[in-house]
């Protein structure tokens, strides 16, 4: 537990200390989510009819992009190998890395998302789907998108690669939540859908360290 | 399993084999299709259009079959380092993915005249289509890296995670409300297709998975050739 700790304490400092990446993922949100006022007018009644899939699909792509922060560096520094001998077992060091990745993207994204939401003209009634269900969903973005960058380490056109492999994947995250905030726009039972992405969090919490794992060794084989 | 490990013995086994998997595919196949194209009447909602399901839905079954080849490959490549299951996951990907397009394209043709449109985003297409992408992803996989043996590893641990998306294929007509109609073919109170529809599709899956055979043992065959020449090529230089 104490390795956990450590790793997660790392991990943070390093994303967090420099400044720059966790921000830069941020920034990256915000500014591509005000591309499309921008690109399709501002007509309140259309944005806020499709703001919901606005703000997953950014929040899809924010997350997609800052994924080579999980394990590129500590490869290409030598700093994976030591922790691949280190006593702790490598799926909890990288469930550590998991939740310092989602504590620098997937919280701050789902805290961001109603300001956005608000300058896209969401339905207010939607405003606590939308929150809860990102707070449900972005872990799982973060455990499959594990997996997928532990897969590409080392490949030729890592970036693209990533993105082949990990948006499939994040497809029933995409779906569930913005069915989640539709239900809620429409007045529907919203739990379901909530469920249904506690549901892919927990499958993917202990399904995706272990595969994560096993090509990380393959990696450093 | 490892008494198949040997390539020379797969060799020797899938040249004995071959002619007549080529064989059985071409008869079946041209049964098949003069039956499904002369023979069988038209359905009497659909018509003449019904014929493009004998197309359909064998490259439908062929590509999930192809893929559940592939993850068991790969799983069996992971777990017991087995040379030729990894050179079968790769040879049947390309083949996998030809099918899943022949089945998207013809479900499409089908959909325009029927549903009256060419692409409907519900479940089971949606599914498909991400398995499209699994194939496409695992092929860019394995040749993204300069160490071959490393984007095998790679690949065969994608497929296996891959594998998840079967029985969500499967399941997605029962699971969700889709334009897509559920399974009439395997179901546990029989088949709802008449007999007169059925044989000649049947015959038509033998001859599809046959024919899946055949080019994989084909494409088999020649990447051990291919081997077998960059190393007599790198033996020939050694020797100076």
């Amino acid at each position: 537990m104490t390795a956990f700790a450590t790793l997660l304490r790392r991990d943070l400092r390093l994303a967090l200390g420099q400044g720059g990446d966790a921000a830069s993922v941020l920034a990256f949100f915000v500014l591509a989510v005000i591309l499309f006022p921008l690109g399709l007018g501002p007509e309140p009644l259309l944005l806020a009819r499709i703001a919901a899939g606005i703000l997953w699909v950014t929040a899809l792509l924010a997350a997609l992009l800052s994924l080579d922060q999980i394990f590129l560096a500590d490869y290409q520094d030598g700093s994976l190998e030591a922790l691949a001998v280190m006593p702790a077992a490598l799926e909890t060091q990288i469930l550590a890395k998991v939740l310092a990745h989602w504590l620098v993207t997937g919280l701050p994204l789902t805290l961001l998302a109603p300001l956005l939401a608000f300058m896209l003209h969401l339905d207010h009634a939607a405003y606590g789907t939308l929150i809860l269900g990102m707070a449900l969903g972005t872990p799982a973005l973060s455990l499959i998108g594990a997996m997928g960058a532990s897969l590409t380490l080392g490949a030729r056109r890592g970036g693209v690669l990533i993105s082949l492999l990990v948006l499939p994947l994040y497809i029933p995250v995409l779906i569930f939540g913005t069915a989640g905030v539709e239900a809620a726009i429409a007045g529907l039972p919203v739990r379901p859908h909530l469920l249904l992405l506690a549901a892919l969090t927990a499958a993917a919490l202990p399904l995706c360290p272990p595969a994560a794992a096993a090509a990380l060794r393959q990696a450093l084989e | 399993m490892q008494r198949f490990a040997n390539p020379a013995r797969f060799m020797r086994l899938s040249a004995a084999l071959l002619p007549w998997c080529g064989l059985l595919a071409g008869i079946c196949l041209i049964m098949g299709f003069y039956l499904a194209l002369f023979v069988v009447p038209p359905d009497y909602q659909q018509g003449e259009a019904v014929r493009i399901m004998f197309v359909h839905v064998p490259s439908a079954w062929l590509a999930t079959m192809v893929y559940a080849v592939m993850g068991s490959a790969s799983a069996v490549a992971l777990v017991w380092r087995h040379p030729l299951a990894d050179i079968a996951a790769q040879s049947a990907a390309p083949l996998g993915a030809g099918f899943t397009a022949l089945c998207l394209f013809t479900g499409s043709l089908w959909g325009e005249p029927m549903w009256g449109t060419w692409w409907q985003w519900d479940a089971r297409l949606t599914s498909v289509a991400v398995l499209l992408f699994l194939y496409l992803g695992y092929l860019a996989l394995i040749h993204a890296f300069d160490d071959p043996g490393r984007g095998a590893r790679a690949g065969a641990l994608l497929a296996v995670i891959g594998l998840i998306n079967l029985p969500i294929i499967k399941f997605s007509v029962d699971w969700w409300r889709t334009l897509h109609q559920k399974a009439s073919v395997l179901r546990l109170s029989g088949s709802t297709i008449d007999g007169t529809m059925l044989w000649p599709l049947l015959i038509m899956a033998l001859g599809f998975t046959l024919f899946f055979v055949t080019l994989l043992l084909v494409r088999m065959r020649s990447a051990l050739m291919a081997a077998k020449i960059r190393a007599l090529r790198l033996a020939e230089i050694e020797a100076g």
